[in-house]
C-alpha cells in the first residue's frame, strides 16, 4: 500500500509499505477514505517530538471502511464506514472509565504521561497512522464510530480531532454566560474553539493570530473579533487588558502549542535550539492576559520536557490551568448532534484537497501557511478521487 | 473598542451547552471511588509482543495493545534502549531520544542509498509547492541557508589553513 513515510525534520514522502495486519483480537483494519494533516502533525514534521522515528506513518485524523476485524470485535463490522477518534483507547482502564479516553493506560508502552495517538511518534505509542491507504485500528469496540447516514464524510473526518478538540478547549475553560474568551491561534482548532465558545454562552470571543487570511476566515466562521498581533498591537497582553476594561479575559485558550511565533527568545530556545519543549509564547500570553481567578485552557501541544512560562503570575493571580488531549469518544454524541443540526459546519474549514502522493507538498503548504491554507485534506488513491 | 456582539441571536447554537456546573476547578469526573483507584481493572487480552518494544520504566508492564511501527534498530536503537533506562522525569530519557532521532535520519539516508534509492530531498521537503506559491520566500530561505553554510565552511577552513601556515606545512 501507499503510505506517508517520515524521513526526518521537514522531509516526508510516500512509499510502498506492507498492509497492516490484525495483531490483537480487538483490532480492525480500515481502508482509509479521508485523512487530514493536523497542526499538531507539524510538531512531528519539524522534529520537535522525541522518539519520532524515520519510517513512521503519521496521521491521526481519518475515516475509513472496515475491511477486516479481529475475533473479539462486535461493535463494527466489515463494510462499515467509520470515523476513527485520534486516541487509541481501551475503554476499560481507570482513566477510560472516567471518560478520559485521551489518557488510556492500555495503549502506550513508551510514555505514561500521554495516552496513545495514531501516527504520533513512539512517545505516543508507536501506532502507525492514517495518512496511508490502510490503517490498523486497535480497540475497535471502543474508538471507531459508524458515520451516521447522511453525514458528509468531510464533516466526519473533522469529528476525529478538530471539532472535539476545539469544543473541549471551550469546555475546559468553564465558560459561564457572558464571559470574555480569548483564543490564541487561528488554526483549525483555534477557529473551532472560538466557534464553540459561543455554545457555552460566551459574551465575547476574541481570536489572536498573525496571519490575516486566517483571522479573516475566523471572523466570518466563528463570528468573533479577530486581531493580528503583529499589526494591531505592540504587546498582546496589554492590548487584551485595554479591551477588557483593564482586567483581562475570563478565559484564555492556548490553541497554538509548540510552534508559536511572537517572541524571539521563545522561538530560538523552543523551536530552533530545542532547549525547551517548544515555543511557549501563546501560553505565556494566556497566563498574563487572563483575569485574576480566570481559567487558562491548553489544547496546544508541547513536548514532554520543560517550558518557560510565568508560573509566578499563575500562582499570584489564582488561575486555574486546564489541559488535556481531547477525549473524542466522550464528546462525539453531542458533537454529531451539533453537526447534524447544522449548529457546527466543520467541512467549511477544509481549504485544500491534496493527493496522498503529493503529501510532501501538503506538509510544506500547511507548515509555511502558503496559498491561504487552513485545513488540508488528503485524497486517497483508492477513493476514486 | 467594544464587544462586537451584544445580541447573540445571530450565532447558531448560542448558549445551548451552557452549564453552570461546568466548574473548571473540579476537572476530574470521578472523585467518589466509583471506579477503582488501583491498577486492578480487568485488562484486555495482551497483544503478542512479536517486535522489540521499549516501555517506560514508570509502568511495570507492557500495555495490552502496543504500536508495531518501526522497532528500534542500528545505532539509533542503541541510544533509544539507553534512554529507556531512565524515567520520563529525567533529561537522561528525553535528550538521548532526540539524539537518536537525528542519528536515525542519517541511518535513513544510508538505508535509502544501500537499497539503490537516492532520496529526492527537494521533493521530500515539498519545495515544489513552496516554489509555486512563494518563490521569493523560498529563494530567500535557500539563499540564507547557503550563506550561513558557506560562512561556516569558510570559517572552519580558514582556521585549518592558518594552522598549517603556523606549523610551516
Amino acid at each position: 500500500m501507499l503510505a506517508m513515510n517520515y524521513r526526518g525534520p521537514k522531509r516526508v514522502r510516500v512509499s510502498e509499505k506492507p498492509e497492516p495486519a490484525l495483531k490483537h483480537p480487538e483490532d480492525a483494519i480500515v481502508r482509509v477514505t479521508r485523512s487530514c494533516i493536523c497542526g499538531s502533525d507539524l510538531h512531528l514534521y519539524n522534529g520537535n517530538v522525541p522518539d519520532t522515528r524515520v519510517g513512521m506513518t503519521f496521521g491521526h485524523e481519518f475515516t475509513g471502511v472496515v475491511v477486516e476485524v479481529g475475533s473479539d470485535v462486535t461493535k463494527v463490522k466489515v463494510g462499515d464506514h467509520v470515523l476513527v477518534p485520534f486516541n487509541v483507547a481501551c475503554g476499560r482502564c481507570v482513566f477510560c472509565k472516567q471518560g478520559m479516553f485521551g489518557n488510556c493506560h492500555e495503549s502506550n508502552p513508551e510514555a505514561t504521561a500521554v495516552g496513545a495517538i495514531f501516527g504520533y511518534s513512539h512517545t505516543a505509542g508507536g501506532h502507525d497512522g492514517g495518512q496511508a491507504e490502510y490503517a490498523r485500528v486497535p480497540y475497535a469496540n471502543v474508538g471507531p464510530t459508524v458515520i451516521p447516514e447522511g453525514m458528509d464524510p468531510d464533516d466526519a473526518v473533522l469529528l476525529t480531532d478538530v471539532v472535539p478538540t476545539g469544543y473541549q478547549a471551550a469546555e475546559m475553560g468553564g465558560i459561564q454566560p457572558g464571559d470574555t474568551v480569548v483564543v490564541f491561534g487561528a488554526g483549525p482548532v483555534g477557529i473551532m474553539a472560538a466557534r464553540c465558545s459561543w455554545l457555552f454562552g460566551a459574551g465575547r470571543v476574541i481570536i489572536i493570530d498573525k496571519e490575516d487570511y486566517r483571522l479573516e476566515f475566523a471572523k466570518n466562521y466563528a463570528h468573533c473579533e479577530a486581531y493580528n498581533f503583529e499589526k494591531d498591537m505592540d504587546d498582546p497582553v496589554l492590548f487584551i487588558k485595554k479591551i477588557t476594561d483593564w482586567l483581562g479575559a475570563d478565559v484564555c485558550i492556548d490553541a497554538v502549542g509548540a510552534e508559536a511565533a511572537g517572541n524571539a527568545l521563545q522561538t530560538i530556545t523552543g523551536r530552533k535550539l530545542l532547549l525547551q519543549a517548544g515555543s511557549a509564547t501563546a501560553l505565556h500570553w494566556a497566563i498574563n492576559a487572563v483575569k485574576k481567578g480566570g481559567v487558562v485552557s491548553i489544547v496546544g501541544v508541547y513536548g514532554p520536557t520543560d517550558n518557560l512560562v510565568p508560573m509566578g503570575n499563575a500562582m499570584n493571580k489564582g488561575l486555574t490551568i486546564r489541559g488535556n488531549q481531547t477525549s473524542v469518544k466522550r464528546l462525539l454524541p453531542r458533537l454529531i448532534e451539533h453537526v447534524q443540526n447544522g449548529v457546527l459546519n466543520p467541512k467549511a474549514l477544509i481549504t485544500h484537497r491534496i493527493p496522498l502522493e503529493d503529501i510532501a507538498d501538503g506538509y510544506r503548504l500547511f507548515s509555511a501557511k502558503l496559498d491561504n491554507c487552513i485545513k488540508p485534506l488528503l485524497i486517497m488513491p483508492n477513493s476514486g478521487r | 473598542m467594544q464587544p462586537t456582539a451584544q445580541d447573540h441571536s445571530h450565532i447558531p447554537g448560542w448558549g445551548i451547552d451552557a452549564d453552570p456546573e461546568n466548574d473548571p476547578t473540579y476537572p476530574m469526573r470521578d472523585r467518589c471511588g466509583e471506579f477503582t483507584k488501583k491498577y486492578d481493572w480487568e485488562r484486555p487480552p495482551q497483544q503478542p509482543i512479536d517486535i522489540e518494544t521499549l516501555h517506560s520504566i514508570e509502568r511495570p508492564n507492557q500495555p495490552a495493545v502496543i504500536g508495531n511501527s518501526v522497532p528500534p534498530s542500528g545505532l539509533s536503537g542503541v541510544i533509544r534502549r539507553f534512554a529507556f533506562r531512565y524515567s520520563e522525569n529525567l533529561y537522561a530519557h528525553w535528550l538521548p531520544l532526540l539524539l537518536a532521532d537525528r542519528v536515525g535520519v542519517v541511518e535513513g539516508i544510508i538505508d535509502d542509498l544501500a537499497h539503490g534509492h537516492v532520496p529526492n530531498i527537494f521533493a521530500e521537503k515539498g519545495y515544489r509547492a513552496h516554489w509555486k506559491h512563494d518563490p521569493k520566500g523560498l529563494a530567500l530561505r535557500l539563499a540564507t541557508t547557503a550563506a550561513i553554510a558557506g560562512g561556516l565552511v569558510f570559517l572552519l577552513t580558514r582556521g585549518k589553513k592558518s594552522d598549517r601556515i603556523k606549523s610551516g606545512s
